[in-house]
């Protein structure tokens, strides 16, 4: 009995649905990226992954992310008193409520998730685009892939926006730098998001260790 | 299905790896641990024990939903005495003060979502324990629709997260956190890793195994 598993043939590119396991064909052209013909689920995105474009939205990404928590997101203003918070600051004021948990689950899906992500995104495309193939590159991408349903900057954004206006009534608010930056933060994350392609990364990462 | 070559990797022998999706022919019995020759995770047919993990983050997420949505998640002290907001006091609120956009966006992320989560993954459950061959292609759009909107729920986390850290003016007014807040966080992550535990190609096994007899 062979215990070894053995790469399929290569010659007729084979795909199996993450959804469905249906196993099919791989079409020749795919312009428009792969769906499941069965039940419809994304095989491969469009062919326009470049790592080069991923690593320029990684590192503007990261750019903007350090801003986005170096900088109060809201700011408040009554009765003379000012306030002003950071995602960081919430996080610190629900810990010193006893709120750890909450603490907790607010630092872990707002800041070292995407972080860590970003950081390990930029450890995997930048040897990559230029030629080398980075060490313990299957850990990182195992990483990524765990990493990235956790990562929930956009829901921090809309949940400032509600804060907002329930605040607004009671006092005056100005919106901060971290507000802005968290908005550029978005569009970055998405679109790199939708144009990762693991498959491809893979193959690149492939060709730069044989080459070596 | 009507369409008689459709047939799943794992009727031919080729597993998917679930960590770099690379496909593999293995000749070995389902249980035998192999790993991926690509990246070296382990493999497996389908995700190891899927249902039985996906069952018990779902019971204990039912069981969170209720002091989630019965404790206060957020105190307000003010002078006039302490106001105690359930996650639906605050949307009645919303709704109250004349922003019915958000009172809705909220209501829609932080009542409707879990609930229909919680829900929807008892339909998925229940369909494949009793091998049920209905609407596979809808099941698994609604497992998609799951993954996507899972996150959307931490809205009221957020939020709270945010007054509590902002309204912090001394004699004015205080906001904390309530015993709701940790229930809730609790319900979210506990559907989301209910969710990804849960394998969908359960949903189409059924077809095949009957073409096989």
């Amino acid at each position: 009995m062979n215990l070894h598993p053995s790469r399929p043939d290569t010659a007729s590119p084979l795909l199996a649905c993450h959804e469905c396991d249906l196993l099919q064909a791989a079409p020749a052209n795919r312009a428009q990226g792969v769906s499941c013909c069965r039940c419809g689920g994304q095989l491969l995105p469009g062919p326009a992954y470049r790592p080069s474009t991923s690593l320029a939205l990684v590192l503007a990404g990261l750019l903007v992310f350090v801003l986005a928590n170096a900088f109060p997101v809201v700011g408040l203003e009554a009765g003379g008193v000012k306030t002003a918070t950071t995602l960081l600051g919430t996080t610190w004021q629900l810990s010193q409520q006893q709120m750890e948990p909450v603490a907790l689950l607010v630092l872990l899906t707002g800041v070292l998730t995407p972080g860590l992500e970003l950081l390990c995104l930029l450890y995997l495309l930048l040897p990559l685009s230029l030629g080398h193939a980075p060490r313990g590159f299957a850990r990182v991408m195992r990483l990524v892939h765990v990493l990235h349903p956790w990562g929930m900057v956009e829901v921090f954004l809309l949940g400032v926006l509600v804060s907002l206006v329930k605040l607004a009534h009671m006092a005056e608010v100005h919106p901060g730098i971290g507000l802005w930056s968290f908005f550029a933060l978005i569009v970055l994350l998405a679109g790199n998001a939708s144009r990762f392609d693991p498959g491809m990364l893979w193959e690149r990462y492939q060709a730069c260790r044989d080459r070596t | 299905m009507s369409r008689p070559n459709l047939k799943s990797a794992a009727s031919q022998g080729v597993w998917r790896c679930h960590a770099c999706g690379q496909l593999s022919r293995v000749s070995a019995p389902a249980a035998a641990a192999v790993s991926c020759p690509r990246c070296g995770a382990s493999l497996h047919q389908r995700k190891p024990h899927s249902l039985q993990y996906a069952w018990a983050f779902l019971l204990a997420a039912m069981l969170c939903y209720i002091p989630a949505n019965l404790m206060p998640i957020m105190l307000t002290e003010m002078l006039s005495g302490t106001q105690r907001d359930t996650i639906m006091s605050g949307v009645a609120y919303l709704w109250r003060s004349g922003s019915w956009p958000l009172a809705l966006v909220v209501f829609v992320a932080s009542v409707l979502v879990p609930l229909l989560k919680i829900l929807s993954m008892l339909l998925l459950l229940l369909t494949v324990h009793w091998r049920s061959r209905w609407a596979p292609r809808q099941r698994t759009r609604l497992y998609r629709l799951l993954e996507v909107v899972g996150p959307w729920s931490m809205l009221d986390i957020y939020v709270v997260g945010l007054l509590v850290a902002l309204v912090q003016l001394q004699s004015l007014a205080t906001i904390k956190a309530g015993p709701g807040a940790i229930a809730f966080g609790a319900v979210v992550v506990l559907t989301m890793l209910s969710a990804m535990h849960f394998d969908p190609r359960l949903i189409w096994d059924v077809f095949e195994d009957d073409d096989e007899r």
